[in-house]
């Protein structure tokens, strides 16, 4: 094998084995810090010297060795752990796991950094340090923070799982939805973050974050098979990741969705997608909030053309939405498809009665002039869009808001 | 391990009898699955006195160490075996005394 050959392959092994060998490793000492060091340890070895031994056949196999051997060699230079070390062990469950759940040390590794004790931002972190094997810089560079406050994040998250002793363990069934949820809301958030990065200074898209959403709600789905909710925002993640190529112009403008030119669409991941989205149609529990996204995004990229957009649809699973989760944002999205449906005053007229709740939202103030527009409001539509590029986090959706006020005159 | 669960209130006074009974029974579930170590309710931020001997004389003032609007109105003090248990618990006894509540472990060492 040549060196970039040996490269590619560090990589990949990387990429595929990182999780699995912090969670064997998690698994077999109960302390985070450990198995992170650990873990991290074995695969500077990998990179010293793959190079010149070669690839090992069993590279997942080699790597959790080595990083079990450092570690007991860590425990035993810090000798004064014995004790706290059986302590830690009483709190890996090491009973198999609810029925539908794999029992993988994965699966316990996940639940344990987006554990709701944790708050959102230090799961995320923790979710791609030791599941993504992202480092510490490359999270730091994601969200803009200071490496340094980043490193101390995840420091001080691994600091109250031991303190608080948060156990390794796959919830009980009765609590599964709700830690379900918990999951899926910062996998849910990397993909955001990745796909309208909310800093006015990033890049409007960071495949990079996509990419690591998509990978991890993957492997949540192959040890989480049958639940809905995995499959939903899989399937929700990979329809709107289909569209990217479309989204942003040359100039750096976010393009909207009645404008992209869909031959860019990704036609695989969106085949996908369907497919997902099928399979949960047939399904008997009742579909939650990220299937029926979904759902809205199936049918949004089933049309060849804007025009072709079936609305009726959209608003029907909007209403659906809407039950589960009557929030001012979802109401202003099912706003905007009534408004497709050839009826901008009703639209207007439902988005208006939404001011109080969404005042410092950007989409409210740029959804209320696009409908003056159609209604030919020209000076309220001007002052709604100079409202919502004031409030637009994103320099690329700002350039968009500013290009739509100018046509006005 | 031990954990104190703390009763936060601002100014809501005491209990009601219809969360006196419903803390009774917290409690006496708390006894029968072996978590409870010890409870009890603090008087009002008015009864407390402060004591500051670091110095040369003690210096004793009246009233709590810092006026706020919240403050620790009682307390469990709960064995559990992780946080998971301890959460659960402390949901169920935030329900009873109808109230929010703080969950912190005790120092191991």
């Amino acid at each position: 094998m040549t060196l970039p050959d040996v490269r590619d392959a560090i990589a990949r092994v990387h990429r595929e084995e990182w999780a699995r060998v912090v969670a064997a490793l998690a698994r077999r000492f109960a302390d985070l810090d450990v198995a992170e060091e650990a873990a991290a340890e074995a695969f500077a070895t990998a990179v010293e010297r793959w190079p010149s031994q070669g690839v090992p056949p069993n590279p997942g196999g080699w790597l959790t060795t080595a990083a079990t051997r450092r570690a007991i060699d860590r425990l035993r230079r810090e000798r004064k752990r014995d004790g706290k070390q059986k302590e830690a062990q009483a709190l890996y469950d090491h009973a198999p796991s609810a029925i539908g759940a794999i029992d993988d040390d994965r699966l316990r590794l996940i639940f344990t950094c987006c554990h709701p004790a944790l708050a959102m931002e230090s799961r995320v972190a923790l979710t791609l340090r030791m599941l993504g094997g992202l480092t510490v810089a490359e999270i730091a560079r994601a969200f803009l923070v200071r490496e340094a406050a980043m490193g101390q994040r995840i420091t001080r998250a691994k600091a109250k799982i031991k303190a608080a002793r948060i156990p390794y363990r796959v919830p009980s069934a009765d609590e599964l939805p709700a830690r379900v949820s918990g999951v899926l809301a910062v996998l849910y958030l990397v993909f955001n973050e990745g796909y309208l990065a909310s800093n006015p200074d990033t890049d409007a898209l960071r495949p990079d974050l996509t990419a690591e959403a998509i990978r991890l709600t993957r492997l949540l789905r192959t040890l989480l098979p049958d639940d809905g909710e995995v499959a939903g925002l899989l399937a929700l993640m990979l329809l709107t990741e289909a569209r990217g190529a479309a989204r942003v112009s040359a100039g750096g403008e976010l393009v909207p969705l009645a404008e992209q030119d869909r031959s860019l669409w990704d036609a695989a991941l969106i085949a996908e997608g369907h497919r997902l989205v099928r399979k949960r149609l047939s399904a008997t529990d009742a579909p939650g909030r990220y299937q029926i996204l979904a759902a809205i995004n199936a049918v949004h990229t089933s049309a060849a053309r804007f025009g072709e957009t079936d609305w009726w649809q959209i608003v029907a699973l909007y209403d659906r939405l809407l039950r589960l989760d009557p929030s001012p944002i979802v109401a202003l999205n099912r706003a905007i498809a009534v408004a497709e449906l050839d009826r901008p005053q009703v639209a207007l007229a439902e988005v208006e009665r939404l001011e109080k709740p969404l005042a410092s939202y950007h989409a409210y103030h740029a959804t209320r002039a696009h409908l003056l527009r159609r209604l030919s409001r020209r000076l309220e539509s001007r002052a709604a869009y100079d409202a919502a590029i004031r409030l637009a986090g994103n320099s690329a959706e700002a350039a968009h808001l500013t290009r739509r006020r100018d046509e006005l005159d | 391990m031990q954990y104190l669960i703390s009763v936060i209130d601002d100014n809501a006074g005491l209990a009601t009898s219809d969360e006196m009974e419903a803390i009774d029974a917290f409690n006496e579930r708390l006894q029968a699955d072996g978590h409870w170590v010890f409870a009890g309710g603090r008087g009002s931020p008015e009864t407390a006195t402060v004591i500051d001997n670091r110095g040369e004389e003690p210096i004793v003032t009246d009233g709590p160490f810092v006026e706020s609007k919240e403050h620790m109105a009682g307390f469990w003090i709960i064995e559990a075996p992780d946080l998971d248990v301890a959460l659960r618990l402390a949901t169920d006894g935030s329900r009873a005394c109808n109230r929010k509540v703080e969950v912190r472990p005790f120092l191991t060492e």
